[in-house]
């Protein structure tokens, strides 16, 4: 069941101000503060239901666009909960809009900021000695930081006798990506079409 | 192509022509980006649109991610902004968030009557492997990239390998290990550069 919440002006504040809070934390993406989202919003307001937390997350998943959007469907959750649910009309599709504004706000604000200030602050020396070694120095870990998010997704997958078929369409995606310029969404369009004929 | 940058990405071929064409081709690679932007974002600015080199890429993305906010959103943000500035940086933020937002809640909307759906779930499983692939695929194109750096390709080969086990492997929080083999990447680069 989703709750049936009543959010008051400061309510609205408060989940301005968590968003806020988790913004300048979220290195590596905003994902990484979902933990701490769940413990306030479904933990200890109850906004929304652990079903609407973790569809939040699946949605944005699925959906193209940065990850990152998991954020404002949060918001718009806990708003159409706040106007009574989906079924309530108009006036809670509403609410649920204001709520999608106030999360990513809240959460691209501080971080956008820090961001455009820092990056600027370095473009103008970028000629500097600890400019140049900061850049060259983090080249190598980030290209490993994407093998192991690669890495992470396929090995969740952890069952070989059941999983084969997904680490073979892992592994062939991986070197059409590599080696040739077929456009990557014919390779996910595949991946949908091998999904939904079971082959994977 | 007209350019209007400062020198700063002078070594790429191409430029963005104006601030609609940042915001159009950041909204373009945003709603290809099927699980994450990242893969998209090289094939488009590197290899199609030429607005960076695969050096400067990995450069930008190292910044990107380092810190706080998502990658993608800072990386749209540092090529808008040094292209035109603060409005080329909210043009190519906009660009990144508008539609896709559109997207998202849209399929909020339809979820709850498709969400039991045996064949969603069974096409996104298909899609989720793909996506894996599509991020394994780029990293390896971008290993490249490390040929011009000034830390030398076996210490460059060494970091990238002892970063893969803390967080692939061993599972480690991201900001100890960028604390530790990150500080000492820096320092040993600090020491190469002249």
């Amino acid at each position: 069941m989703n709750p049936a919440v009543t959010l008051g002006a400061a309510d609205w504040l408060t989940l301005f101000t968590h968003f806020l809070s988790l913004s300048l934390l979220a290195v590596g993406g905003a994902i990484t503060t979902a933990p701490d989202m769940h413990r306030y919003l479904v933990g200890s307001q109850h906004w929304l239901s652990d079903a609407q937390f973790n569809a939040s997350i699946a949605i944005a998943q699925a959906a193209p666009g940065p990850n990152v959007l998991f954020v404002a469907l949060i918001g718009w959750h806990v708003g159409l909960n706040a106007g009574g649910g989906a079924a309530a009309g108009w006036h809670a599709q509403l609410l649920a809009l204001a709520g999608a504004a106030v999360a990513m706000l809240g959460i691209l604000l501080p971080s956008g900021l820090l961001t455009y200030s820092a990056t600027r602050w370095a473009q103008h020396r970028r000629e500097l000695r600890a400019v140049r070694a900061f850049k060259t120095g983090l080249a190598p870990i980030v290209i490993a930081l994407l093998m192991a998010t690669g890495w992470l997704l396929t090995a969740a997958h952890d069952q070989p006798a059941r999983d084969w078929p997904l680490w073979l369409l892992t592994a062939a995606t991986t070197v059409l990506v590599w080696r040739t310029r077929l456009h990557l969404l014919w390779l996910i369009g595949a991946g949908a079409v091998a999904g939904m004929l079971g082959w994977v | 192509m007209p350019s209007q940058d400062s020198g700063a990405i002078d070594a790429a071929p191409n430029a963005p022509r104006s601030r609609a064409d940042l915001f159009w081709s950041f909204t373009w690679l945003a709603l290809q980006g099927f699980g994450g932007v990242l893969a998209v974002v090289q094939r488009e600015l590197v290899e199609k649109k030429r607005w960076l080199t695969r050096e400067q890429f990995v450069e930008d993305w190292a910044v990107a991610q380092i810190m706080p906010g998502p990658n993608v959103v800072n990386l749209s943000m540092m090529i808008g902004d040094r292209c035109f500035g603060l409005s080329g940086a909210l043009a190519a933020l906009a660009g990144m968030l508008t539609v896709p937002t559109v997207v998202v809640l849209l399929l909020a909307a339809l979820y709850s009557s498709v969400a039991d759906a045996a064949l969603v779930r069974d096409a996104l499983r298909g899609m989720g492997a793909v996506a894996a692939g599509l991020i394994l695929g780029t990293g390896i194109k971008l290993i490249g990239a490390l040929r011009a750096n000034a830390m030398g390709m076996p210490a460059c080969i060494g970091l990238a390998l002892a970063t893969f086990v803390a967080i692939g492997l061993l599972r480690l929080p991201l900001g100890p290990v960028l604390l530790v083999l990150g500080g000492a990447a820096c320092a040993w680069a600090w020491r190469r550069l002249r």
